[in-house]
């Protein structure tokens, strides 16, 4: 199978989020980066996939030179090639017009995504890429099935879940259940050392105007301190009274 | 010219975030001084209810099996629109974007606004995992807004509500094989209020209690993500990063420390409570209420008190 992960480089979850002066991009300064979460899902199941039926597993990732580091990791995971398309990612649409660019003229059987990157949680690219491509898609996948051309994928829906079945080559937004948490991989020493003789091929990017602009972004007012109360009845009368929750 | 909005339905039925969706497209169009065409399903049924919150024509239709198709639905709309509005359902999570990709469409997802300017279309919307607030300007393509549900509330405001059945074709590249949704429970994303428990609880066999605070509440349950990853409680109740994310009225934490991958999934909710017996977890600091202490003694007393008030009203 000719796998295709899809790889957002992103701000590592604990990270301490703040933004540059004029508050219109993040301040990357001392923010570890790391594969997105949701991509992590995707990428080891298509380690699974491969296990399973051959093939080779190419990780994608549309972003400037820093991002490379993200790239080399999922090869020490054990993708076995990794490409950057040469592009600051400026909005979701673009992103999703690079990726269908180089899809599009390159034979995949599946390609898979994060359902949605933790910094800009936007849950767009996935989707939107299928839509360019004409591609079936299965958002909040976590359960997925290959018989030859065929595939079965089961999502969650509100509430419950839906399973579909396809034709490959398709798109799927990667979640936890695709695979558990336990089947993530941490890259051992071989693994980093043979990461660094895979090939990491970076690409030139097309032109793709942005739809939407990031004006400003703000932190959430901190919040006040706690309440702390003895008793439920005094809670129960502060949540009807004060906060008008129940 | 017109606020275009799709309207889900769940078997049939319209939702809270069915009439959400209504009420933001009529607060654009009152912006942008025009009207409001709600789009939904020819099986639904009471599509007339939809004037109530605003909708001038409602247009039903025979609505495909998966969102690629209904994109595709809407994308064909789309001509002419000023604006278009989905609500951020699991549904329409999967609409959005791919009738943003059809229709040239800038599209704002998980927003948490009504526009607040027209040119370019100004709103909120969460991002860096509730770490950041971020104003978004939609400017090239036709604007599209997928907002998260309970965030901008119903208000009732009439329109014309002249219903249009209207012949309409989506192609769906999925088959569905099967569809299960938990029966008589509250889901998750939508919920107003929310039971949630982590490992304080010390098994799965003490959820009783949490199941049954909920149900007093009318709420959704959900757990932290090691009780998931353990196996206490399915998946689809984990709340955080990488589970759901939710935003209700009210989220009741039982026994859960407040890491800070939990936070990220919650932090929106309006009104936070956490019961736990440390009173150092880092989740009081994320909490507008808290009661140190032990939730096997906590959590029946609070069964009781809610009980009662309920009653009360």
């Amino acid at each position: 199978m000719n796998l295709l992960v899809c790889i957002s480089h992103v701000p590592d979850t604990t990270a301490k989020i703040n933004f540059d002066a004029a508050g219109t991009a993040l301040d990357a300064t001392g923010v570890q980066f790391v594969i997105n979460p949701y991509d992590e899902f995707s990428l080891t199941k298509a380690l699974h996939l491969k296990e399973a039926h051959g093939g080779t597993i190419t990780v994608l990732n549309v972003g400037g030179p820093e991002t490379e580091p993200t790239l080399r990791k999922a090869l020490a995971i054990g993708a076995d090639q990794a490409i950057r398309i040469n592009a600051t990612p400026t909005d979701a649409i673009t992103v999703a017009k690079e990726l269908k660019n180089h899809i599009a003229a390159n034979a995949y059987d599946l390609i898979l995504c994060g359902q949605e990157s933790i910094d800009y949680n936007g849950q767009q690219v996935p989707a939107m890429l299928a839509a360019l491509l004409n591609l079936a898609f299965v958002n909040a996948c976590v359960d997925l099935t290959i018989d030859g051309s065929s595939a079965t994928a089961t999502g969650e829906i509100d509430g419950g879940h839906a399973t579909y079945a396809g034709t490959l080559p398709m798109v799927i937004g990667g979640k936890k259940g695709l695979v558990e948490e336990k089947d993530l991989r941490i890259p051992n020493m071989r693994g980093i050392m043979t990461a660094r003789s895979k090939p990491l091929q970076v690409l030139e990017a097309g032109e793709n105007d942005a739809a939407t602009r990031a004006a400003k972004f703000v932190k959430p007012a901190a919040k006040s301190a706690v309440k702390l109360v003895d008793s439920v009845d005094e809670l129960v009368h502060l949540l009807h009274n004060e906060a008008k929750a129940i | 010219m017109s606020i275009v909005v799709f309207v889900e339905d769940w078997n049939n039925q319209f939702k809270k975030a069915s009439f959400e969706a209504v009420s933001y497209a009529k607060s654009w169009a009152e912006l942008a001084g025009t009207t409001v065409t709600a789009v939904t399903s020819s099986g639904a049924t009471d599509p007339a209810a939809l004037a109530t919150y605003g909708a001038d024509r409602i247009v039903t239709t025979q609505l495909a099996a998966t969102p690629y198709g209904i994109a595709q639905q809407l994308a064909a709309m789309a001509e002419g629109a000023t604006g278009m509005v989905i609500a951020g359902t699991s549904l329409g999570r999967s609409v959005a974007p791919a009738l943003a990709a059809l229709a040239n469409g800038a599209l704002s997802t998980n927003s948490t606004s009504v526009p607040s300017a027209l040119a370019p279309v100004t709103l909120i919307r969460g991002a860096f995992s509730s770490k950041g607030i971020e104003t978004i300007e939609l400017t090239g393509g036709l604007p599209i807004v997928s907002f998260v549900p309970n965030s901008v509330g119903i208000q009732e405001r009439a329109g014309a509500g002249t219903l249009e059945p209207m012949d309409t074709t989506g192609t769906d590249l999925l088959q569905v094989i099967e569809k299960t949704i938990a029966s008589g429970k509250v889901a998750l994303p939508e919920a107003e209020v929310v039971v949630s428990a982590g490992r304080g609880l010390k098994g799965p066999e003490n959820w009783v209690m949490i199941e049954e605070l909920a149900s007093i509440l009318g709420a959704a349950t959900a757990c932290s993500k090691p009780v998931s990853d353990i196996g206490w409680r399915p998946h689809s109740e984990h709340v955080g990063q990488t589970g759901i994310q939710v935003n209700p009225n009210l989220y009741i934490a039982i026994g859960i420390s407040g890491a800070i991958q939990h936070l990220a999934g919650v932090s929106a909710s309006k009104t936070i409570v956490v019961v736990n017996t440390d009173a150092e977890a880092p989740f009081f600091k994320a909490a507008d209420y808290g009661i140190v202490g032990d939730a096997f003694e906590v959590v029946p007393q609070l069964v009781n008190a809610m009980r009662a008030f309920k009653a009360g009203q």
